[in-house]
């Protein structure tokens, strides 16, 4: 059986996984760089501190591997309830670096049991997915799931760390995988682009926009059938209209000036290189002077030069744009994408729900992450405070994501035992 | 099935946008690529030391000395003994504030100029106390050195390249010497070689981390050229010496190879007072200066009459247009009639009859104004001959820039019948209106070094050779050898004037000039002059002129000197003149009571006159 289980394992994703950390390793080496040179295994460097969560992780994976998959969810809940009550310790025992109060300090190594929240709520969002009981077109069900997901968003926003937060918004994947009203999804799109456009034009526009819109499909719609009900259009336009101010008035009153910076830097609507684009527009200049095959490992300039914040953790993609250039970066995206995809197909050849919403929800959750990440460091997202998975510095971050990647590989290989 | 494919589909639709913005980032748009050089790659020239100059013997006359800016890094910094350190580099406490304030507000993690150009001894003592100073250290640079403090009008100065030119010229630097003036302005190209750049890493606070892919781009300076002056230094430092006191210039060439001996201005300055901490001080009182105007070059600037040392050009031009000849006499009775009821006096007795030979040496006005008549004259009309007589003083470098390498000069004037005719209408006016100019006082103005340089052109029995202060290597000047400029006057006329030029010095008017054995030509001049003085016209003391050449045959010198205000030419110009040869020829004077003399004597007096505001005696 062991040996089987070896056999069986998802070989590409592994070697995926395998070199994602590595070049991550590379990279981080990259921005921590400098003359003097430390070995490898030194704690008093981040590359050391990585290095060495890496090894902890290889040796986690075959324990998590063995574990018979039935464990996971007889012991979700317990997961969860630990892992909430790690997260609410935070604001007695915490220490706050930068402004969070989102970590632990347990002998010169520090725990941010917010990553860790997201291998628990993926798992009891699964389990309860999974219940023969409970069907997600049920309102009670679908209230116990959206607690399941707000208490650590809530919990998370409280350290405050908005941008760990928004990343458990990823799990609506797994619900709608697992048949969630798609109105509700749709409602979903429909609201972010409205909320967009709100931004860039008037809401007077964006309404007359929706009611020519909405005008229109009535018309087809009427054409093809013979009785279509006026009223549900109506209320529809009024609902577009009633968010599109609702949005301005909270984007102008509710945000915050640093909230609002990030939106309208990304939406052209302000230019500003010194003072809040500085980071995207020096992250922008590091991955475009990179070019076709980049400066090569230890020559970016912008990277030595430490032009951008945060490189070796969140804006670790300007290191690779920059020393990689455009062969390392798309190497990077693709295999991000491949993992993603991989996952998400075999996830749909498991037959019970847990495995199959686990796996979903640890897709949703790296292509969150894939997304806000790599779209931020590019322009294309507003600046959000998320690690890059399996790349980024950053022990929790890298262990946690080790952990649901094993956790997936388990149930994978034991799909058909 | 639309459920199994969103997450599916949106991934791979991201996947397809990054990979799309990848590709105008990375690919399409280099704009990025230049930013990334410009905010993190610093290019620092790398300046070559800039040229010596010598003398015509090789003595060094400029080098480069280092001196220090005292630099200050306000992150590094701490409290210090601002006591101290505004005593050892004699600073006044306010000033030291000042600085420490612009260099926080300039940035606190990037190194600014506390205290510029600290001096050897100054940093000596500084230096070992600069543990007690946290954040100060010093950076060198080189100034010039000027080993021997002569000729600064020759020389010019250096200075930092402003703003606005580094915005017109793009291969200027910040911070970098260019020549200002004089031979440095000249040749700065040589003198400043070819610049090298460094590259640096720097960070995100623009400080340089270390030296960009281990300097493989960087690019080595071209070592700058020296320079070999033909000035004779110690000629130029005696010439100096004689002036003090006065005002006026030297102006010394060899005549067989127009090569400057001399150039002396004075006032002048001492060129060691341009260099280093208290140069804009020094340089504004030399600007402010407005009467004696130490910047003002005499001998290249200044315009004058020439006076009678013109006469000697009526001389050779009337020889040429066979307006006379060497037995031509005139009569002289203590002046002439020129014109009805126009008289002009002359110091020789009635009833004087001179040929050229005499009318040179013993300066006749009424001689040479004849001879002006006759040049004018014997054309067929006056304004014919006047531009006849223009033409060859042309040719002898007068009423145009001669060319040499110093960047100032003027014209001087020699007027033509253009002139003329504008001034009086045309046919309003004939020889007896322009008579004046016969003796070098009407409308002719001339500088000292364009005087010097037809001085050179009667020693060379013809021709004179561009005046010029660098003896160039021929790479440097692609032809070797500065052509002959032919005065069109036929050398075989010049030995009579030469002959009258001998006897000034031996019996005629410039006796005082005489040196035993060497046998000097030459000629006194003594010029009216006039200023305004509350809205009139007011005459002051008559300038003191004296050109001359040595030796008779084979001259190596030949010089024109003015003094302004020296009463008359044999007072100061002909023995300063004198002195000069001597001193070049012989290598030190025997004279010694003359040489006194000249040192000592000061028309400091004379130049306060009109600016007493009472009345005076001119030529008194």
């Amino acid at each position: 059986m062991n040996n089987n289980l070896i056999f069986r394992l998802d070989g590409v994703s592994l070697i995926i996984y395998l070199a994602l950390v590595c070049f991550g390793l590379i990279n981080i080496y990259s921005t921590s760089y400098s003359e003097e040179v430390l070995p490898l295994w030194n704690l008093g460097s981040p590359i050391g501190k990585q290095f060495w969560f890496f090894v902890i992780s290889l040796c986690l994976m075959p324990i998590v591997l063995f574990i018979k998959p039935n464990f996971f969810d007889h012991l979700s809940y317990l997961f969860y309830g630990i892992s909430i009550l790690s997260l609410v310790g935070l604001f007695v025992l915490g220490q706050t670096i930068s402004g969070a109060t989102s970590w632990y300090i347990l002998g010169g190594f520090s725990l941010q049991p917010s990553e860790f929240a997201k291998i628990t709520t993926i798992l009891v969002v699964a389990l309860t997915l999974s219940n023969i009981q409970s069907d997600i077109k049920s309102r009670q069900t679908l209230l116990k799931l959206i607690l399941f997901i707000s208490i650590p968003i809530l919990l998370i926003i409280l350290q405050p760390d908005a941008g760990s937060a928004l990343v458990f918004l990823g799990l609506f994947f797994v619900l709608i995988r697992e048949g969630l009203d798609l109105r509700i999804f749709y409602l979903g799109l429909g609201m972010i682009s409205i909320f967009i456009f709100t931004l860039l034009f008037d809401p007077l526009w964006v309404s007359i926009s929706c009611l020519i819109l909405i005008l229109i499909g009535y018309l087809i719609i009427k054409n093809n059938q013979q009785r279509t009900p006026r009223n549900p259009f109506i209320v529809l336009i009024g609902l577009c209209v009633l968010f599109s101010y609702s949005a301005n008035f909270i984007f102008h009153s509710v945000f915050e000036q640093r909230h609002r910076d990030r939106f309208n830097i990304i939406l052209g609507l302000e230019t500003d290189t010194k003072g809040i684009g500085y980071n995207i527009n020096q992250s922008k200049i590091a991955i475009g002077s990179g070019g076709f095959s980049g400066k090569g490992f230890l020559n970016g300039t912008q990277t030595k030069g430490g032009f951008v914040p945060e490189q070796h953790t969140d804006y670790i993609f300007t290191t690779i744009g920059e020393e990689w250039g455009f062969l390392g970066s798309s190497v990077v995206i693709i295999l991000f994408t491949t993992l993603i995809c991989r996952i998400l197909l075999r996830a749909e050849r498991h037959n019970t729900t847990f495995p199959r919403a686990y796996s979903y929800g640890f897709a949703s959750m790296l292509f969150v992450h894939f997304f806000v990440n790599v779209g931020m460091t590019l322009g294309l997202v507003p600046t959000v405070g998320i690690p890059l998975p399996f790349i980024s510095y950053g022990g929790s971050s890298l262990l946690a994501f080790s952990l649901m990647f094993f956790i997936y590989l388990n149930f994978d290989a034991n799909r058909l035992s | 099935m639309i459920r199994k494919i969103v997450l599916l589909s949106i991934t791979l639709g991201s996947a397809l946008l990054f990979l799309v913005r990848l590709t105008t980032l990375q690919l399409l748009d280099t704009d990025y690529s230049e930013i990334s050089l410009n905010n993190a790659i610093e290019k620092r020239p790398i300046y070559p030391t800039r040229g010596l100059i010598y003398d015509r013997n090789g003595t060094l006359i400029v080098a480069n000395q280092p001196v220090y800016d005292l630099m200050v890094i306000p992150e590094n910094s701490a409290a210090f003994d601002t006591l101290e350190l505004t005593k050892l580099l004699s600073l006044s406490k306010d000033e030291l504030e000042i600085q420490l304030k612009k260099a926080k507000q300039y940035s606190r993690k990037l190194p600014s100029v506390v205290v510029r150009h600290v001096s050897k001894e100054e940093r000596a003592v500084l230096q070992e106390k600069l543990w007690k100073y946290p954040g100060f250290y010093f950076q060198k640079k080189t100034v010039r050195d000027y080993v021997i403090p002569t000729a600064a009008n020759v020389l010019g100065y250096i200075s930092e390249v402003n703003l606005n030119e580094i915005r017109f010229n793009d291969s200027y630097d910040l911070g970098e010497m260019v020549g200002r003036q004089g031979i440095e302005k000249t040749y700065d190209n040589q003198l400043r070689g070819e610049k090298g750049y460094a590259y640096y890493q720097k960070d995100r606070f623009n400080r340089i981390i270390g030296s960009y892919e281990n300097g493989d781009f960087d690019q080595k300076p071209k070592s700058s050229t020296d320079l070999t002056l033909t000035l004779d230094a110690t000629l130029q430092l005696y010439g100096e010496a004689l002036m003090q006191n006065k005002r006026g210039g030297i102006v010394a060439i060899e005549p067989s190879s127009g090569e400057v001996l001399a150039l002396v201005t004075a006032p002048n300055y001492n060129p060691n007072i341009l260099v280093g901490r208290t140069r804009t001080k020094n340089f504004s009182i030399l600007v402010q200066d407005t009467l004696a105007k130490p910047l003002f070059d005499r001998g290249l600037q200044a315009e004058y009459s020439p006076g009678s040392p013109f006469k000697v050009l009526n001389a050779l031009i009337g020889l040429q247009e066979n307006a006379i000849t060497e037995n031509t006499v005139f009569s002289c009775n203590q002046g002439h009639y020129y014109a009805r009821g126009a008289f002009m006096k002359c110091h020789c007795a009635m009833g004087t009859q001179n040929n050229l030979f005499e009318g040179i040496y013993k300066s006749c006005n009424s001689y040479f104004s004849k001879t002006y008549s006759r040049i004018l004259d014997g054309a067929e009309n006056s304004a014919e001959g006047m531009d006849r007589w223009k033409s060859y003083l042309n040719r002898f470098g007068l009423g145009n820039y001669l060319g040499y390498d110093l960047p100032i000069g003027k014209k001087g004037f020699i007027p033509g019948s253009t002139y003329y005719d504008r001034v009086y209408r045309k046919g309003a006016w004939s020889t007896p209106t322009v008579i004046s100019n016969a003796i070098g006082q009407g409308e002719v103005l001339t500088t000292p070094i364009q005087m010097a340089n037809f001085t050179a052109a009667i020693a060379n029995r013809g021709y004179y050779i561009k005046p010029h202060f660098t003896r160039l290597n021929n790479e440097m000047l692609g032809d070797s050898l500065y052509p002959k400029n032919e005065t069109g006057i036929d050398s075989k006329h010049f030995e009579t004037v030469i002959d009258g030029m001998h006897q000034v010095v031996e019996i005629g008017t410039a006796r005082i000039a005489k040196i035993k054995g060497i046998e000097v030509c030459g000629k006194t001049g003594t010029v009216e002059n006039f200023i305004r003085l509350d809205g009139q016209k007011t005459q002051l003391t008559d300038h003191s002129i004296f050109i001359a050449f040595a030796p008779k045959e084979n001259p190596k010198i030949a010089l024109a000197v003015f003094v302004e205000n020296g009463y008359w030419g044999a007072r100061w110009a002909a023995p300063i003149a004198s002195l000069m040869i001597e001193k070049y020829i012989n290598g030190d004077v025997q004279r010694k009571w003359l040489e006194g003399q000249m040192l000592m004597g000061s028309l400091q007096e004379e130049y306060n006159k009109p600016l007493s505001g009472k009345p005076f005696e001119i030529n008194e």
